[in-house]
């Protein structure tokens, strides 16, 4: 997931600085060197980290923090705090038309990955009750309109298209009759890629604005952008005064800074991210959790709301119970297998547990693949074996390894697997526990 | 300048773009922003008369780190210069822009050997997703028909919806051959019959386009090892080059990419998209410092001629121009 080695990098940074009883300013100044280079490799913008540094730097020295008893913390605190700033505090929604249809627009560079997000915003909005059309305006590159329809007809949803001898403006304009005509309220208008630098073409798409009067123009940012992501963004908010932005291919190892920056210069906030190759990896974007991911606090919400999603009440409370006695057995954790598969991927919701430090987990790569051999093994097991599997001793194991196809080694690591999850478990469930009364303890200010 | 800038709307008009501007030129014009923004700023920097002295290796420190040099990239290069200023006692900040073009040129051209495509080739096209694998494709394939040669295409992105059919457009413009399977088939398996296809009609180069895949995924990237590994078997008797293709917009992540490209696939060399855009393309400059991959192919722009072979000092000349 994005932000992992940005997150260990400052998880370093703070433990030197917490090592420290006080701080004197070339503590601080030094610690502040740190995190600039970490930001900047991470692609957060010069600028923007420059301004940042300052900031906190100024507020760190202030006399309140110095004099106070644990400065460390105090200076951490300033970095999250900025942190979310820099990023907006609150998650902003699409704005929906009182007259549909609600037009959305999606522009950005080529190969940001506006077709497949507009496929996965439409599939979004059609889970949220609304009835999407996907409006194919990409008439230069070869087989965009096909791909455009491949993808609406892969999620059920209407694709409009002229073919790639109309102009776009005509297209888009046609489009939003075909809605109304045909009880569409959310139309979402797939642009060609452009150059930012690219007049013609960036005319071309104010020119679609002032034709369909969009209530929502999302630029479409690749994660992996560099440092010029500030020019690509300033670019088309200029021109088009864009509503918000769509981070895509945040499932990367990129460390994104893209989204920091982004906000920082447009003041436009960031709506969705995009994650993964399944139409439903788009989720809303919420800066303050996804400050706190960064700093390695975690992002139990989010965690919850995936799960809350896949797992119904009941079923959740009795696992929460067997997880706290201690008796969470492999028969559920052949369920919640089959669960998690369906949250998404593993090393995404590993990343939004408190305290994990995804670059010290490289050894828990899990893909599609590696689940179906452990649902292989367990389902080798006895129903014994699999409520009490501190039984299985050597010629257990050497049937478990045959009847499923693998070997005593992989069977051994996945026992050893379930004991480290159970016990990971718990300290989730704990955690969950304490912060619903109020006491949620950040693993970050132990 | 504008004008070459303008996108062209057919796609006739793109293969017919008549070679115009000799090479170099039009190189240089399409680093032209490249150029604009990198060494406007050196030039603001060294020109009035200033003193050489920390506060201006600072600020290019800050230039090389906004043009995505990266951290430690731009530490080398502006240790290095500092101490060459020591050793040649430089006092004219004028001077230092020589000194830094040189440390620059130094790092693209270590080690390097110009590109030999011999027949019979295959060339495996490899990258993230929206980087221009297939686009890039119909340049190489325009280019290596220009030149006479027989070209084959192999549709192994089996997984991007309709990603097969542009593949398709591009073979239908070049006039080349191409074999493709059904979406959503065993991409390894396309290979497998194109190099079958391509031995028996002895075509001179295959151009294989892959699905693109984020480099941290096990299971594509496995995949991906597999299409090698059909390369390497099938086509033995052949010369085998992976080309990377890398977005020049992309930041510090492309080391990540390049890194684990080639421990799956044996990376060749890199093709560098999009540079006619705003973006400063310095991640080059810091592959070929940490990895040791030369660039074989920049795109600086929408027609097919805005494709060109990578020239060390041609890309530093223009960026420093």
């Amino acid at each position: 997931m994005a932000f992992e080695s940005l997150t260990g990098k400052l998880q370093d940074i703070f433990k030197k600085l917490r090592g420290k009883g006080k701080l004197s300013e070339k503590d601080v100044k030094e610690a502040m060197k740190e995190v600039k280079i970490a930001l900047l490799e991470a692609d957060v913008n010069f600028k923007v980290v420059k301004e940042f540094i300052n900031n906190v730097t100024e507020k760190s020295l202030g006399q309140e923090v110095m004099e106070s008893l644990t400065p460390a913390q105090h200076v951490i605190k300033i970095v999250n705090d900025e942190l979310t700033a820099l990023m907006g505090s609150k998650e902003s929604k699409i704005n929906f038309s009182d007259k549909p249809p609600t037009v959305i627009m999606m522009v950005g560079l080529q190969g940001s990955g506006k077709t497949t997000t507009s496929g996965k915003l439409a599939n979004y909005l059609k889970s949220k009750g609304k009835s999407p059309v996907l409006v194919a305006c990409d008439i230069y590159r070869p087989a965009a309109i096909k791909q455009l329809q491949v993808v609406g007809s892969s999620i059920n949803v209407p694709v409009f298209s002229m073919g790639d001898k109309t102009s776009p403006v005509d297209i888009a304009k046609t489009s939003i009759d075909f809605a109304k005509n045909n009880n569409y309220n959310v139309v979402i208008i797939d642009t060609a890629g452009r150059l930012h630098v690219d007049e013609e073409l960036m005319d071309e798409l104010k020119n679609i604005k002032d034709a369909v009067n969009p209530d929502e123009i999302l630029l479409v940012v690749d994660a992996m952008t560099g440092q010029d992501v500030v020019n690509v963004a300033e670019s088309f908010n200029e021109k088009l005064d864009i509503d918000g932005v769509i981070l895509t291919k945040l499932d990367g190892d990129t460390r994104g800074g893209a989204a920091l920056s982004v906000k920082a210069v447009t003041h436009k906030p960031i709506k969705f991210i995009a994650s993964g190759e399944k139409f439903t990896d788009i989720e809303v974007f919420h800066p303050d959790r996804m400050a706190s991911r960064i700093l390695g606090m975690g992002d139990v919400l989010s965690l919850i709301e995936k799960a809350q999603a896949q797992i119904d009440e009941k079923k959740a409370l009795e696992l929460q119970k067997k997880i706290l006695e201690q008796q969470f057995s492999f028969d559920d954790f052949l369920e919640q297998l089959q669960g998690l598969k369906n949250m998404g991927p593993i090393d995404q919701l590993f990343s939004m547990i408190p305290g994990v430090n995804m670059s010290k987990l490289k050894g828990i790569n899990v893909s599609d693949k590696d689940i179906k051999r452990i649902e292989a093994i367990i389902q080798s097991m006895t129903k014994e074996e699999r409520q009490n599997p501190s039984i299985i001793n050597g010629s257990r194991k050497k049937r478990i390894a045959a009847g499923s196809g693998t070997s005593i080694q992989q069977v051994n690591s996945l026992l050893k697997q379930f004991e480290q999850t159970k016990k990971m478990m718990k300290q989730f469930t704990d955690m969950g526990k304490n912060m619903k009364i109020g006491k949620r303890k950040m693993p970050f200010f132990k | 300048m504008l004008n070459f800038f303008k996108k062209i709307k057919k796609d006739n008009e793109i293969i017919e773009k008549e070679d115009k501007k000799g090479l170099y030129q039009r190189l240089k014009d399409g680093l032209a922003r490249t150029r604009d923004n990198f060494t406007a700023k050196i030039d603001d920097i060294l020109s009035l008369g200033r003193k050489v002295d920390d506060e201006l290796f600072e600020e290019l420190e800050e230039i090389l780190i906004l043009a995505d040099v990266g951290v430690s990239t731009t530490e080398k290069i502006i240790d290095n210069l500092k101490e060459k200023a020591k050793e040649q006692k430089v006092k004219d900040a004028e001077k230092i822009k020589e000194l830094l073009a040189e440390e620059i040129y130094d790092i693209m051209e270590a080690k390097e050997t110009s590109l030999k495509i011999t027949p019979p080739t295959l060339i495996l096209i490899v990258g993230v997703n929206g980087v221009g694998k297939t686009t890039t494709i119909g340049k190489l394939a325009n280019k290596f028909k220009r030149e006479g040669k027989r070209v084959l295409l192999v549709a192994a992105d089996t997984f991007r919806a309709a990603a097969i059919d542009q593949l398709d457009v591009w073979a239908g413009r070049n006039n080349c051959e191409i074999i493709r399977h059904e979406e959503g088939s065993d991409p390894a398996s396309v290979l497998f019959d194109g190099i079958k296809a391509a031995k028996s009609r002895n075509v001179d180069v295959i151009l294989c386009d892959t699905a693109g895949r984020l480099h941290n995924k096990k299971n594509l990237m496995e995949e991906l090892k597999k299409i090698y590994r059909v390369a390497q078997r099938e086509f033995n008797e052949g010369n085998i080059e992976t080309f990377l293709v890398l977005d020049a917009t992309t930041g510090q992540n492309a080391i990540q990419q390049a890194k684990i490209f080639k421990e799956a696939t044996d990376v060749t060399g890199i093709i560098l998209t999009k540079l006619d855009g705003t973006a400063k393309g310095g991640i080059v400059i810091s592959i070929k410092s940490e990895l040791d991959i030369p660039v074989r192919f920049i795109g600086v722009g929408e027609g097919i001629d805005d494709f060109q072979e990578f020239d060390s000092e041609k890309f530093v000349k223009a960026l420093f121009e």
